[in-house]
């Protein structure tokens, strides 16, 4: 029972230290020794059979509260009819979007935009570290087009192979239903799978069976990537890119031909960080509140249900602790939306123990001893709080998109809404029912 | 006991009332779109002299720009507007010049397109309605059988009407923007709403499974399961809004209407469960005795 003690001592300290805050300095002086110090929240960095285990538990924020990387690229629509252009202007948005998505950025902004008598595209990256990468990848056109020989043309037999690649065969990005990155079974070299479309598959059909024997090029942004020789006709709809790679290079052109062409080509012409859009002064203010909320939560179910109320309170804090320290871990990037969710997690909690202390009640009503009522109210109780907790977790599941369906969210304020909220709500069933429980029995038991 | 399904009545009267006269105000007055939706434009301009925010702001309006945020520091203004154009940029700039001789100096002038563009909107749509169907799918597992579901998911939809309604009422009195910040709160009623709901109805299933209650009436039952819930409903209630209050007189800015929004929600979240969720509920299980 004892080394038990020790046990959940020893895990919310941990959990404790995993929710401290960041950089808070302290100073004191204790008998004329001066004590100095900084408060940081846990993070490790272990070197174990040449693997490290590192991990740091620090909140990130996203940019409507932190701030971030701002990217203004010009949009060149010299090439397109006046018409076209703000078509192409959104589509080349929604692209963007889609690449800085793949790249693991959360809650990325981008926004078309009018400046002067320039288009613009805005990309806003939240705490976003490897911006020059980023930049790389958002600016190609990415634009993948496949050649063939002209056989209207006489060649000399010194042409070079890729300056006799000149009739586009019509293919292109398009065509394409997903790219992925695959290795050589023989040699291990990174190379560049492509899946065609229908109408792709039956266009490569007839182009491959045309040109037996020849070259087929393969350009992004006119830019050859590869010209294989067409060994026979290829009807499966499958298709690879050999070309010297790197792995990050397979990478990134798998993900320029996943997210496809930009319509139009664009150049970055403003790299900067931003503050974040709600202020310092309002974040400090509602901080406030939130905390004030919380206290005079605590006081109302101390002052109504006692002692139960005051174990509420703790597995409550414990509650927060434990969400919080994963909203760290994962890490989950903290929106306003977010924050949202959180805080309905916590009413749901909160919920929880009211509907479990009223059923305990209830039972006891009835005339039942006490540990029969703590017994009895947490299985009754435990049917509502189930079926309540899975509805809103089937609805976060939904908002959230797992499988990034594109006809859903993928992306932005309503996933980062349905993350918090259901990683909320399954630790409150989590502790509404163990940590309650346990509690009650622990400061019950001993009195 | 209360007998709660004798006042149906005026649960009708009362959910009639308000989601009236909140639609009276969406089709009258609408909604005031942020520059999430609308796009807009970003200022900032530094002054020789500076004048107040008040005044700038009226020289905006008179010229009919309207202003999403205006703030004046040292001898800064950033403001944010609705979408203006080069030429009435420069136009608004010569007007504050004569009107309050100082010498405007143009820092930043920067239109922008909505975050929550047309295509961001619709998939939010698609996603709420999946989310929709997921509740029915499985609430009606979970209860076996479609009257509950289809009951709390109508529940959902007066709560739903009750907060986008008295949102527009409040956008025209105090001049909250439809943001990306409401959208949210909006998610948040919903998910709430059924939470909610689905307590009660929690009581409901155990005395129809337990049969303890043979030979009530589907009246007696509803109005027994609501008596039971009433006091753990009105303190879950008490704790969020406690919350939302705390937020609503003490938070800064953009938060106040947010908790505007979620105060609202829980409200009619919480009432919907026994006044109107409860009744449809009732009123279901008759049709199918």
């Amino acid at each position: 029972m004892n080394s038990r003690r020790v046990v959940y001592a020893v895990l919310i300290l941990l959990l404790v230290w995993m929710c401290l805050p960041e950089n808070i300095p302290v100073k004191f002086a204790v008998n004329k020794s001066k004590v100095q110090f900084t408060i940081n929240p846990l993070s490790f960095d272990i070197p174990l059979f040449g693997y490290h285990f590192k991990k740091e538990f620090k909140t990130k924020l996203g940019l409507d509260l932190k701030g971030g990387s701002h990217l203004v690229f010009r949009a060149d629509i010299s090439k397109l009819k006046t018409e076209d252009v703000s078509e192409a202007l959104l589509s080349a948005r929604d692209t963007i979007e889609k690449r800085v998505n793949f790249f693991g950025v959360s809650e990325p902004v981008v926004q078309t935009s009018k400046s002067g008598g320039e288009n613009r595209i805005t990309v806003d990256l939240p705490g976003m570290e490897n911006v020059s990468q980023a930049v790389s990848l958002i600016g190609q056109t990415a634009q993948l087009r496949f050649f063939e020989e002209d056989t209207t043309q006489k060649y000399a037999s010194t042409t070079p192979l890729l300056a006799r690649l000149t009739k586009d065969t019509g293919m292109n990005g398009t065509h394409i239903k997903k790219s992925t990155v695959v290795f050589d079974p023989n040699s291990g070299k990174p190379q560049v799978s492509l899946q065609f479309s229908e109408a792709g598959a039956k266009l490569f059909e007839e182009i491959t069976g045309r040109n037996i024997g020849k070259p087929v090029g393969i350009f992004l942004d006119y830019s050859p990537i590869s010209a294989p020789i067409v060994q026979q006709k290829i009807s499966e709809g499958n298709a690879v890119i050999t070309g010297n790679f790197t792995v990050d290079e397979a990478k990134e052109l798998a993900i320029a031909i996943n997210s496809g062409a930009l319509p139009l080509p664009i150049q970055l012409i403003e790299q900067r960080n931003i503050g974040p859009s709600l202020g310092a002064e309002d974040v400090q203010k509602s901080v406030i509140a939130g905390a004030v909320g919380l206290f005079m939560v605590s006081l109302f179910m101390i002052v109504y249900y006692g002692r139960l109320g005051v174990i509420a309170t703790g597995a409550l804090a414990l509650y927060g602790m434990l969400s919080f320290a994963i909203f760290r871990a994962i890490p989950v990037v903290l929106t306003l939306p977010g924050i949202a969710g959180f805080i309905l997690s916590i009413g749901m909690a909160v919920d929880s123990n009211i509907l479990i202390f009223e059923r305990i009640k209830e039972e006891q009503r009835k005339g039942r001893e006490f540990h029969a009522s703590i017994r009895l109210g947490f299985t009754r109780a435990l049917d509502a709080i189930k079926d309540a907790n899975i509805t809103t977790l089937v609805v976060s599941f939904i908002l959230f998109n797992p499988l990034n369906w594109s006809f859903l969210p993928q992306f932005g304020m309503v996933r980062g809404f349905a993350l918090t909220l259901g990683i909320g709500v399954a630790m409150s069933l989590f502790t509404g029912v163990v940590i309650t429980k346990r509690l009650i029995k622990a400061f019950y038991t001993h009195v | 006991m209360i007998r709660f399904h004798k006042y149906i009545w005026l649960y009708i009267l009362i959910s009639c009332i308000i989601i009236g006269s909140g639609l009276f105000s969406i089709m009258k007055w609408g909604f005031r779109y942020s520059i999430d939706f609308t796009g807009g434009t970003t200022l900032v301009y530094s002054f020789s002299k500076t004048p107040s925010a008040n005044e700038l702001a009226h020289i905006f309006t008179q010229n009919k720009i309207g202003i999403e945020k205006i703030q004046v520091s040292g001898n800064t203004l950033e403001a944010q507007t609705t979408p203006i154009n080069e030429k009435e940029e420069e136009a608004i700039r010569k007007k504050i010049e004569t009107a309050f001789k100082t010498q405007v100096k143009s820092l930043r002038f920067e239109t922008v397109g909505p975050t929550m563009g047309k295509e961001t909107t619709q998939k939010t749509i698609i996603a709420s309605l999946l989310a929709v169907s997921g509740i029915l799918l499985y609430m009606s597992f979970a209860f076996k059988g479609f009257d509950f579901a289809i009951s709390a998911v109508l529940a959902m939809v007066h709560d739903f009407l009750v907060l986008v309604g008295t949102y527009s009422l409040i956008s025209h009195f105090f001049g909250a923007t439809f943001d990306l910040m409401f959208v949210t709160a909006m998610l948040t009623t919903m998910s709430f709403s059924v939470h909610d709901t689905i307590i009660i109805f929690d009581k409901i299933r155990e005395y129809v499974r337990t049969g303890v209650h043979q030979g009530a009436s589907i009246e007696e039952l509803t109005d027994k399961a609501i008596n039971e819930t009433l006091v753990r409903s009105i303190n879950n209630s008490l704790t969020i809004v406690f919350m939302l209050l705390a937020l609503l007189l003490l938070g800064g800015g953009t938060i106040r209407f947010f908790a505007a929004a979620l105060l609202v929600g829980t409200i009619t979240g919480s009432y919907s469960s026994p006044f109107v969720a409860t009744p449809v509920l009732m009123w279901f299980m008759k049709k199918h005795k």
